[in-house]
C-alpha cells in the first residue's frame, strides 16, 4: 500500500508523542479503539480555565495511518477552544492525509479521541458543579 | 559484502529465480521456441523432449513418475484442479469432503465453491501449534468422504503436518488424499508414496522457480481420475489443455534438481540463521512470542508476534526490509490473519505479527541488519504505545472497556 506523503512524515516525525499526567484538572484524556481491532489512541489535551486547549500529546497502537491521524490532531487542536474542537470532522482529518478508503477509521477514531477527551475533561469539572448543586438545600 | 536494501525476508511469498534456472531457460524463449505439441518436426520435437526431461526432474523430488504430472500456471489452478476435478467426478461416491482451516485460499475457496454446488465440506480445527491431529481427521471421517485435503506445511506459520499418519487414516477410509504442498517442496523431504498422497500441487516460483508455472501429481498407481477444469486441446491427457509453457517448464525442472542436490546443506544454514534472528530479538525485546510449532515447521519461517506494536505500523517502519504482518491492516478486509486465529490467538495478538522468511539468498550480514533495525523500531513504536505504557504501569488491558468494536 502507498502512504501518502503527509502519513509518512506524521509516522517519521510524529508530532507531541507523549503523556500528562492524566489525574491533573486540567487534562482531558481520550483513550479509543480497542486492542483487538488493530487501533487504540490515547489523547490527551491541557485545558485552560477559558476552555482553550494548551496542548495536546498522544500515543497511538496502530498502522501508520492512525499514528498520523493522531499526531495530526495534536498539532490541530492546540490553541483552540474545545468548543471548535469538538467541531473536527473525520472528513477533514482522511483529506489532509490522503487515506485511502480502507483506512478512513483511523480518522474516525481520531476525531473520537478528541471528543473523548473533551468528555473526560468536562467530567472532572462537573463533579463540583454537581456537588455545589446537591449542597443546596 | 555490501548490504543492498531493501533486504527481502519474504520467501514465502514467493522467490527470485535462481541464475542457474535462468540459464536453463533462456534458450527455450527464442531458440528452441517449438510447441511441445508439435509432432511433425523438430521445433516441436527438441520443445517435447525439454519438457520430458524436465519432467522427469520434478517428478524425482517428490518420488513420483513423470507420467504422474499434469502442468498447471501454478498451484491456485493445481488447487482448483484437485478439489473440483476430484469432487466433481467422485460424486457418486459421496459428497463430503474435509479440509483445515489453515489452508491457503485457493483450497478454502474452492471448497466454497463446491459448498454451493452442494457438498458438505468439514473445515478441521487445528491445535495451538498449528498442526491438525490426525485423530481429529479420523473422527472427521465418514462413508461419504470423498476427498482430504490437508496442506504440507503453511504459508504464514510454517507449521509441517504429520502428513503421513494423516494419509495413513485417509487411505484407511477409502478417500483421495490431497496436499498443498508448495511451501514445503524443496525445503524439507516430501515422497508422495511415502504420505500415500493421491494428488499434491506444486508451484515453481516458491522454489527459485519462475512464476506461472506449476503441477498436480495425480496417483496412477491406482489410477485417480479428475473432471478437467479447461476444455481444448487435451494436453496433459487430457487434464489441463492449453499450449504448454515450455520455458516456464524448464525452469520447473531445473529449480527442482538443484533444490534436491542441495536442500539439506541450504536448509541447515537457513534454519541456523532464522534461529539467531529469533534468539537475539527476543533477547532484546521483552513480550516477543513465536507463533506455530517450534519442532515442525519450514526451516526459514519465523512467525512473531511483538505485543503492543501493531503489525503494520512495524511494518511501515520496517521499509527496508520486505517482510509480511498478519495484522488486519495489510489486507483489504480489517480482520487479522484467520490462520492465527484458528490457533486461539488473540486478536490483540494477532494484530501485532510479523512474518519473517528467510531462504537461499539470505546472508549473515542482512540478518544482523534486521535485528538491529526490528529491535530499534519495536522500541520506538512501543515507546509510542498507550498499551505499552498501561502495561509498564500495571494495569491489565483485559480490565479496560475498550470502545470500539471493529
Amino acid at each position: 500500500m502507498a502512504y501518502s506523503n503527509k502519513v509518512i512524515d506524521h509516522y517519521e516525525n510524529p508530532r507531541n508523542v507523549g503523556s500528562f499526567d492524566k489525574n491533573d484538572p486540567e487534562v482531558g484524556t481520550g483513550l479509543v479503539g480497542a486492542p483487538a481491532c488493530g487501533d487504540v489512541m490515547k489523547l490527551q489535551l491541557k485545558i485552560d480555565d477559558e476552555g482553550v486547549i494548551k496542548d495536546a500529546k498522544f500515543k497511538t497502537f496502530g498502522c501508520g495511518s492512525a499514528i498520523a491521524s493522531s499526531s495530526l490532531v495534536t498539532e490541530w487542536v492546540k490553541g483552540m477552544s474545545i468548543d471548535d474542537a469538538e467541531k473536527i470532522q473525520n472528513a477533514a482529518i482522511a483529506d489532509e492525509l490522503n487515506l485511502p478508503p480502507v483506512k478512513i477509521h483511523c480518522s474516525v477514531l481520531a476525531e473520537d479521541a478528541i471528543k473523548a477527551a473533551i468528555a473526560d475533561y468536562r467530567r472532572k469539572k462537573v463533579p463540583n458543579t454537581s456537588a455545589e448543586k446537591a449542597s443546596q438545600p | 559484502m555490501a548490504l543492498h536494501l531493501p533486504i527481502f525476508m519474504d520467501y514465502h511469498s514467493t522467490t527470485p529465480v535462481d541464475p542457474r534456472v535462468v540459464d536453463a531457460m533462456l534458450p527455450y524463449f527464442s531458440t528452441h521456441f517449438g510447441n511441445a505439441a508439435s509432432r511433425n518436426h523438430l521445433f516441436g520435437w527438441t520443445a517435447e523432449k525439454a519438457v520430458d526431461d524436465a519432467r522427469e526432474q520434478v517428478a524425482r523430488l517428490i518420488g513420483a513418475a513423470g507420467k504422474e504430472l499434469v502442468f498447471t500456471s501454478g498451484a491456485t489452478e493445481s488447487n482448483n484442479l484437485a478439489l473440483k476435478g476430484a469432487a466433481h467426478f467422485y460424486k457418486d461416491r459421496g459428497n463430503h469432503i474435509i479440509t483445515s482451516q489453515i489452508e491457503h485460499k485457493s483450497v478454502l475457496d474452492s471448497c466454497k465453491r463446491l459448498e454451493l454446488e452442494g457438498f458438505d465440506v468439514t473445515y478441521l480445527p487445528v491445535g495451538p501449534d498449528g498442526i491438525l491431529r490426525p485423530e481429529t481427521v479420523k473422527q472427521a471421517m465418514t462413508d461419504r468422504t470423498i476427498l482430504v485435503s490437508v496442506m504440507f506445511a503453511n504459508n504464514e506459520i510454517g507449521t509441517v503436518q504429520p502428513l503421513k499418519d494423516i494419509g495413513a487414516v485417509v487411505k484407511e477410509r477409502g478417500a483421495l488424499f490431497h496436499t498443498d504442498a508448495v511451501q514445503g517442496i524443496g525445503k524439507i523431504s516430501f515422497d508422495v508414496n511415502d504420505v500415500q498422497a493421491d494428488l499434491v500441487s506444486l508451484t515453481a516460483h516458491k522454489l527459485y522457480g519462475p512464476k506461472g508455472i506449476g503441477a498436480l501429481y495425480v496417483r496412477r498407481k491406482p489410477r485417480v481420475r479428475l473432471e478437467a477444469q479447461m476444455d481444448g486441446g487435451g494436453h496433459e491427457r487430457g487434464l489441463r489443455s492449453g499450449t504448454l509453457n515450455v520455458p516456464g517448464i524448464v525452469g520447473f525442472g531445473k529449480a527442482c534438481e538443484i533444490a534436491q542436490n542441495e536442500m539439506v546443506a541450504e536448509s541447515a544454514r537457513i534454519a541456523r540463521q532464522r534461529d539467531r534472528l529469533e534468539m537475539s530479538l527476543m533477547a532484546a525485546l521483552p513480550h516477543v512470542f513465536r507463533n506455530g510449532s517450534l519442532e515442525h515447521r519450514l526451516p526459514g519461517n519465523s512467525n512473531l508476534s511483538f505485543a503492543y506494536v501493531e503489525g503494520e505500523g512495524l511494518l511501515m517502519a520496517l521499509k527496508d526490509v520486505a517482510v509480511s504482518s498478519g495484522s488486519a491492516c495489510t489486507s483489504a478486509s480489517l480482520e487479522p490473519s484467520y490462520v492465527l486465529r484458528a490457533l486461539g490467538i488473540g486478536e490483540e495478538l494477532a494484530h501485532t505479527s510479523i512474518r519473517f522468511g528467510l531462504g537461499r539468498f539470505t546472508t549473515d550480514e542482512e540478518v544482523d541488519f534486521v535485528i538491529r533495525l526490528t529491535v530499534e523500531k519495536v522500541r520506538r513504536l512501543r515507546e509510542m504505545s498507550p498499551l505499552w505504557e498501561m502495561v509498564q504501569e500495571g494495569i491489565d488491558l483485559k480490565s479496560i472497556e475498550w470502545t470500539a468494536a471493529h
